[in-house]
C-alpha cells in the first residue's frame, strides 16, 4: 500500500492559472480596451455591468519559432495508399506549395485564421472600463443617504391608537389579570362553601350552628361580590401593535439624462456624455434598488426618446436648452412625484445655446427643477464658455445640490464626476 | 570556455545499473503465472469510488508485476475538468512559472471545451518520481482502469526505462526544480517588473527548441546543489563575459595574429540559449538565470519530443495487454471490456492519407514485434533474423529502452506493417510541377519507405539546423547565426521575428545566413541592435 496512493485533488482549488490569465490580459491591454470601448458604445447604460467577448487577431498572439517554410525538397510518408505505384506523378494543387502534405507544421496551424476570442468576465470588464476613466480602482463612492422612512412592526406596547389594538393579546392579558386578582377570593369562597355544606349536614336546629350558617352565607355573598367586581377589561390590559420608523436607504430613483443633440454635438462629444451618464447610473445602482432612466434630447425642441435614439440618432439645427428643462419638469409632475422618487438630473451639452434662452434656463432650474431634484449636475463637453455656462455659474454656491464641470477627454470624466459628487458624499 | 563545460559534469554519474554496468536482475523471459484465479470478477459499476480504484489498481499492479514492468512509484490524483485545463495550460506540469502564453493556452482550451469542440485528455502523466498521474473526475470506472494501466504502468515504465529519459531528465528533482523556477521568476517580476521578465521569457521561448544539448549528458543536481551553485555561477559567468569583452589595449604584435586566428566561438554551437546564457554581453545575472531555467525545461521535454511514437505506443500496448490479461484471468466483466475497447479503438484510429497517428503506429509496431517473436513468417526471418522466434518480453523491453522514434522505426518497422498501413512516400520538389511517388509498400519500396519514415521522425530534420556561427568581437559585437538547409528547405517567414528576439537577448545586432547544400549563402537576415 505504501507504494501507491490516491490523492483527491478536487478540492485543492482551481484557477491555478489565474496569474497567467492576468498576464495575458495585461499583454493585450490595447485590444481589451478597444473591445470595452466598443461595448460601451454599443450597450445601453443599464446593462453596462456584464462581460464581453474580446477578439484578438491570431497573428498578434503568435509566438514565433524557427521552422521550415514551403519549398525545397521534402519527402513525406503517408498511410492508406490504394491507387499509386512507384513513379506515379500527381499534379500539385494550384497556388504553389503543397498544403495538406506538410509534415512538421500541420499541428500548429490547425485552427485556421479566425480571431482568437475570449470572454472578459464582468469584473474584468468593469475594471477595464474604470481604468479607461482614470478611476483609482474605486467604484463604490457613497452618495448621501436618502432620508426615507418605512414603518416596521416591533413587538407590542401598552400604549397606542385604537386602530393598532391587538384584541387577542389584550384579552389574554385581561384573563390573566382576572385570574390573578380573584385567586384568593375564590379560594376562600371554596372553603366557605365546604364549611356551609358541613354545617347544614350537622343540622340547622342548634342555634349555634344556625348563626354560623348565616355568618358563612354572608361571607360567601361578600366574596361573590368581590369576584364580580373585578373588571372584565381594564385599561392596563390593552396591548397595541408597536410600529417603529426605520430609515431605508434604498428605494426608487429616477435619473434624467438631458443631452443636446444639435449639429455641434459630434460623436466624440456624445461618447463623452454617455460615459458621464453611465457613471451616474452605476453610482445610483449602488444606492437604489430601482432606477428608471428618462432620456430627453433636445435641439430647438425637446423630446423624450429611448436610449438608442438618444445616443445614436443625429439631428441638426439650433439649440434651445430650456425646452428640455421644461419637458423634464412636465414629466416629473406627470410621473415621478418627488415624495416617492429621488430625482437626479444630469445634463450634458457643448454649451451652445440660443443666447436669449440661457437666462430662462437658470430661472427654470432655480424655481422649478432644483427644488424637486436631489441633485442636478451639468457637464459641458466643450472648452468654450458661452452664455449658458455663465448663467449656470451664477447658481453654483447658491444652490448646494447643483454642480457643473467641464470635461474634454475621456480620462477627465471620472475626476469631474468625483468632484461633482464630493459635496454630497461629504455630508453623509 | 572549456572550464564551464567541464563543470557541467560534476554530479552523479551513471550508477552501477546503467551503461555497461552489471545488471542485478536478468530480464524476465515470459510472464509469471497467475497464483490464484479470482472467484468472481471485480465489481463493474459505471461510477468509480476510491475503494474501487484501489481494488482495480491493485490488480493492475499485480498483473504488471507479472510482466516485470519496472516503474517509479505511482501517485494517482483525482482532479476536475477545470483542474485538468489548468494542467493543460502549464504544459502539463503541476507547477510552472507564470507567463501570458499559458494564459492564452488556458483560455483557448477552456473555450473549446465549453463549446464542446474538444474533449479533454483522459489523463496527464508527469515524468517524476513518484510518477504523478491525473485521473479526471468525469471518467467512468472502465476509463479509470484504462488510464491507470496506460499512464501508471505504460508511460511510467517508459519514463523509467528509455535511455533518452534516463540521460536527459531527472525524475526525482523536476518538481523541485519547477518550484524553484516559479519562485525565481516571481521574484524577478517583483524586482525588475513584469514587463521586463515577460519580454525576456518571450525571447527565450522563441529559442526554446534551439536551447537543448543534443549530445552531452548533463549533470544531475538536487535542488540544494542548484541553489548553492547559483551564486557561484552568476559571479563566475559574469567574470567570463567581462573577460571576453575586455577593452584594455593589447600589445601590438599579438593583435595581428589574434585578429587572424581568433574566431569566436571556435566551433559552431547549436545550443543557442546556452551560448546566450554564457556569452551575451549585456545580460544581467538574473536574466542569465531565467535563460537557464527555460533551457533546462526545454531539455526536460526534449526526450518527449523524440519519443512520441514509442512512448504512446508503449503505453497503449501495455494498457491493451494488461487489461486483456486481466480479462483472461477473470478479473474484468464483458461490459468493462467493451467500454475500454471502444476508447482504445478511437485512440488508435488511423484515417487514410492523414498524418500518421503516433498511438496507432506505436501500438501497431510493438504488437508487430510481439508477433514477429511469436509467429514469425519467412519474410520476418529474413528481415529480423535476431528477433524472429525470440521471447517477446525481453525483446520488447530492449526495444523500449534503447531507441528513439527515428531509430526505432529504422530498426523495427516490418514489411508486414507497411503493407497493413499501406504506407507510401511522396517527394515534393519545389522545382517540379508534380509530386512524385518515390516508393510504396512493395518489395522494391520497403527499405525506402522505412528510411523515409524514420527520417520524418528525426528531430534534426523536422527542425531547422541553426547554429551560432560567429561573433564580431572587434567591431560591432554582432552575432551571426547560420542556417544549414536540409534538402534546400528554406526557413519559415517567422525567422525575422525570432531574430528580433535573439537580438533582444544578445543586446547587439544579429545576422543570419541560410546556406544550401552546395555551400552557397542563399538568403541573409539582419536585425539591428535593440535600443538600449
Amino acid at each position: 500500500m505504501s507504494l501507491q496512493q490516491i490523492i483527491d485533488r478536487r478540492l485543492a482549488g482551481k484557477n491555478k492559472s489565474i496569474g497567467n490569465r492576468e498576464r495575458f490580459l495585461r499583454r493585450h491591454k490595447e485590444q481589451v480596451r478597444e473591445a470595452v470601448r466598443r461595448a460601451v458604445d454599443g450597450r445601453g447604460i443599464r446593462d453596462m455591468e456584464k462581460g464581453e467577448d474580446v477578439h484578438i487577431p491570431k497573428r498578434d498572439l503568435s509566438e514565433p519559432v524557427f521552422g521550415h517554410g514551403e519549398g525545397g525538397v521534402r519527402e513525406v510518408v503517408r498511410p492508406g495508399n490504394t491507387e499509386h505505384v512507384r513513379g506515379d506523378r500527381i499534379a500539385k494543387p494550384p497556388g504553389g506549395g503543397g498544403q495538406g502534405q506538410g509534415g512538421g507544421q500541420a499541428s500548429d496551424s490547425g485552427e485556421g485564421d479566425d480571431d482568437f476570442v475570449f470572454h472578459l468576465s464582468k469584473e474584468e470588464f468593469m475594471q477595464v472600463f474604470f481604468d479607461d476613466l482614470a478611476l483609482p480602482n474605486l467604484q463604490r463612492t457613497q452618495l448621501a443617504d436618502t432620508p426615507e422612512w418605512k414603518s416596521h412592526r416591533a413587538g407590542f406596547t401598552s400604549d397606542g391608537t385604537p386602530t393598532n389594538l391587538h384584541v387577542v393579546r389584550s384579552m389574554r392579558g385581561a384573563l390573566g389579570r382576572r385570574i390573578a386578582l380573584s385567586a384568593s377570593a375564590r379560594r376562600e369562597l371554596r372553603e366557605c362553601e365546604t364549611r356551609l355544606a358541613l354545617l347544614k349536614h350537622e343540622g340547622e336546629e342548634l342555634p349555634l350552628v344556625r348563626s354560623a350558617i348565616a355568618e358563612t352565607e354572608a361571607r360567601i355573598q361578600a366574596l361573590r361580590q368581590r369576584i364580580r367586581n373585578i373588571p372584565f377589561l381594564d385599561p392596563i390590559d390593552l396591548r397595541f401593535r408597536s410600529r417603529v420608523r426605520v430609515p431605508v436607504p434604498t428605494s426608487r430613483a429616477v435619473m434624467f439624462c438631458l443631452m443636446d443633440v444639435s449639429g455641434s454635438m459630434d460623436e466624440a462629444r456624445k461618447d463623452l456624455a454617455k460615459r458621464f451618464f453611465i457613471l451616474l447610473y452605476l453610482f445610483l445602482t449602488r444606492h437604489y434598488e430601482k432606477i428608471e432612466v428618462v432620456f430627453i434630447r433636445h435641439h430647438t425642441q425637446a423630446q423624450e426618446v429611448d436610449e438608442q435614439n438618444f445616443f445614436h440618432a443625429t439631428e441638426t439645427g439650433g439649440t434651445v436648452v430650456s425646452s428640455a428643462l421644461v419637458l423634464m419638469e412636465e414629466i416629473i409632475r406627470a410621473r415621478y412625484s418627488p415624495s416617492e422618487w429621488n430625482i437626479y438630473g444630469a445634463q450634458a451639452s457643448d454649451g451652445d445655446n440660443w443666447h436669449h434662452d440661457s437666462g430662462r434656463c437658470r430661472e427654470l432650474l432655480t424655481d422649478k427643477l432644483l427644488p424637486l431634484c436631489r441633485y442636478f449636475a451639468y457637464v459641458q463637453v466643450a472648452e468654450a464658455e458661452q452664455n449658458l455656462w455663465e448663467e449656470y455659474s451664477k447658481l453654483v454656491g447658491e444652490v448646494p445640490h447643483f454642480a457643473m464641470r467641464k470635461a474634454i477627454e475621456n480620462s477627465e470624466i471620472y475626476p469631474v464626476f468625483r468632484d461633482l459628487f464630493r459635496k454630497e458624499g461629504a455630508k453623509s | 570556455m572549456s572550464q564551464i563545460e567541464n563543470r557541467r559534469h560534476i554530479g552523479r554519474g551513471p550508477d552501477h545499473q546503467e551503461y555497461g554496468g552489471r545488471r542485478i536482475r536478468e530480464p524476465l523471459q515470459e510472464m509469471r503465472p497467475l497464483k490464484t484465479r479470482p472467484k468472481q470478477p471485480l465489481p463493474a459499476p459505471s461510477d468509480w469510488t476510491f475503494e474501487l480504484i484501489e481494488q482495480y489498481h491493485d490488480v493492475i499492479r499485480l498483473t504488471a508485476e507479472r510482466y516485470d514492468l519496472d516503474t517509479y512509484a505511482n501517485q494517482l490524483e483525482i482532479i476536475t475538468a477545470e483542474q485538468m485545463m489548468d494542467a493543460y495550460a502549464s504544459v502539463g506540469m503541476p507547477v510552472n512559472y507564470r507567463h501570458w502564453s499559458y494564459g492564452k493556452e488556458f483560455i483557448s482550451t477552456e473555450r473549446n471545451y465549453k463549446r464542446g469542440q474538444m474533449g479533454l485528455a483522459y489523463e496527464i502523466v508527469i515524468n517524476s518520481d513518484p510518477c504523478i498521474a491525473y485521473l479526471m473526475e468525469e471518467n467512468t470506472m472502465a476509463m479509470q482502469a484504462l488510464v491507470i494501466a496506460h499512464a501508471c504502468y505504460g508511460h511510467n515504465s517508459f519514463f523509467k526505462g528509455n535511455y533518452l529519459f534516463r540521460m536527459w531528465t531527472d525524475a526525482s528533482s523536476i518538481i523541485d526544480y519547477l518550484v524553484y523556477a516559479k519562485n525565481f521568476v516571481a521574484d524577478c517580476e517583483e524586482r525588475h517588473g513584469m514587463e521586463a521578465v515577460e519580454q525576456l521569457l518571450d525571447s527565450c521561448h522563441a529559442l526554446m527548441n534551439h536551447g537543448v544539448d543534443r549530445y552531452r549528458r548533463p549533470a544531475k543536481l538536487s535542488l540544494a546543489q542548484e541553489r548553492a551553485r547559483l551564486h557561484d555561477r552568476e559571479a563566475y559567468a559574469q567574470q567570463q563575459i567581462n573577460d571576453l569583452w575586455r577593452t584594455l589595449p593589447r600589445r601590438a604584435d599579438k593583435e595581428a595574429d589574434a585578429q587572424g586566428a581568433r574566431r569566436f566561438p571556435e566551433e559552431p554551437q547549436e545550443n543557442l540559449l546556452y551560448f546566450i546564457e554564457k556569452n551575451a554581453p549585456l545580460l544581467e545575472p538574473w536574466q542569465r538565470e531565467v535563460v537557464r531555467i527555460v533551457r533546462k525545461i526545454a531539455q526536460y521535454f526534449y526526450p518527449q519530443r523524440q519519443t512520441q511514437v514509442m512512448n504512446e505506443g508503449w503505453a497503449t500496448f501495455w494498457h491493451h495487454r494488461l487489461l486483456n490479461q486481466m480479462y483472461d484471468d477473470g478479473y474484468l466483466t464483458d461490459g468493462m471490456m467493451i467500454e475500454w475497447l471502444k476508447s482504445h479503438t478511437n485512440v488508435i484510429a488511423q484515417p487514410p492519407m492523414a498524418n500518421l497517428n503516433p498511438y496507432a503506429l506505436g501500438f501497431a509496431m510493438y504488437a508487430d514485434i510481439k508477433r514477429i517473436c511469436e509467429k514469425p513468417s519467412d519474410e520476418d526471418r529474413r528481415w529480423f533474423p535476431d528477433i524472429a522466434g525470440a521471447p517477446w518480453l525481453p525483446t520488447l523491453n530492449h526495444a523500449m529502452r534503447n531507441f528513439k522514434d527515428e531509430s526505432f522505426i529504422g530498426q523495427y518497422l516490418s514489411p508486414n506493417l507497411m503493407r497493413e498501413f499501406r504506407l507510401f512516400s511522396i517527394i515534393d520538389d519545389e522545382k517540379e510541377k508534380e509530386y512524385e511517388i518515390s516508393a510504396i509498400h512493395d518489395d522494391a519500396g520497403y527499405q525506402h519507405v522505412r528510411e523515409a519514415l524514420s527520417r520524418q521522425y528525426d528531430l534534426s530534420t523536422r527542425e531547422p539546423n541553426i547554429q551560432v556561427w560567429n561573433v564580431n568581437l572587434r567591431g560591432d559585437r554582432s552575432l551571426t547565426l547560420r542556417h544549414t538547409q536540409h534538402m534546400d528547405r528554406p526557413l519559415h517567414d517567422s525567422a525575422q521575428e525570432v531574430l528580433k528576439h535573439v537580438a533582444r537577448l544578445w543586446g547587439f545586432g544579429v545576422h543570419m545566413e541560410s546556406v544550401n547544400g552546395k555551400g552557397d549563402v542563399t538568403r541573409r537576415w539582419n536585425v539591428p541592435a535593440p535600443a538600449h
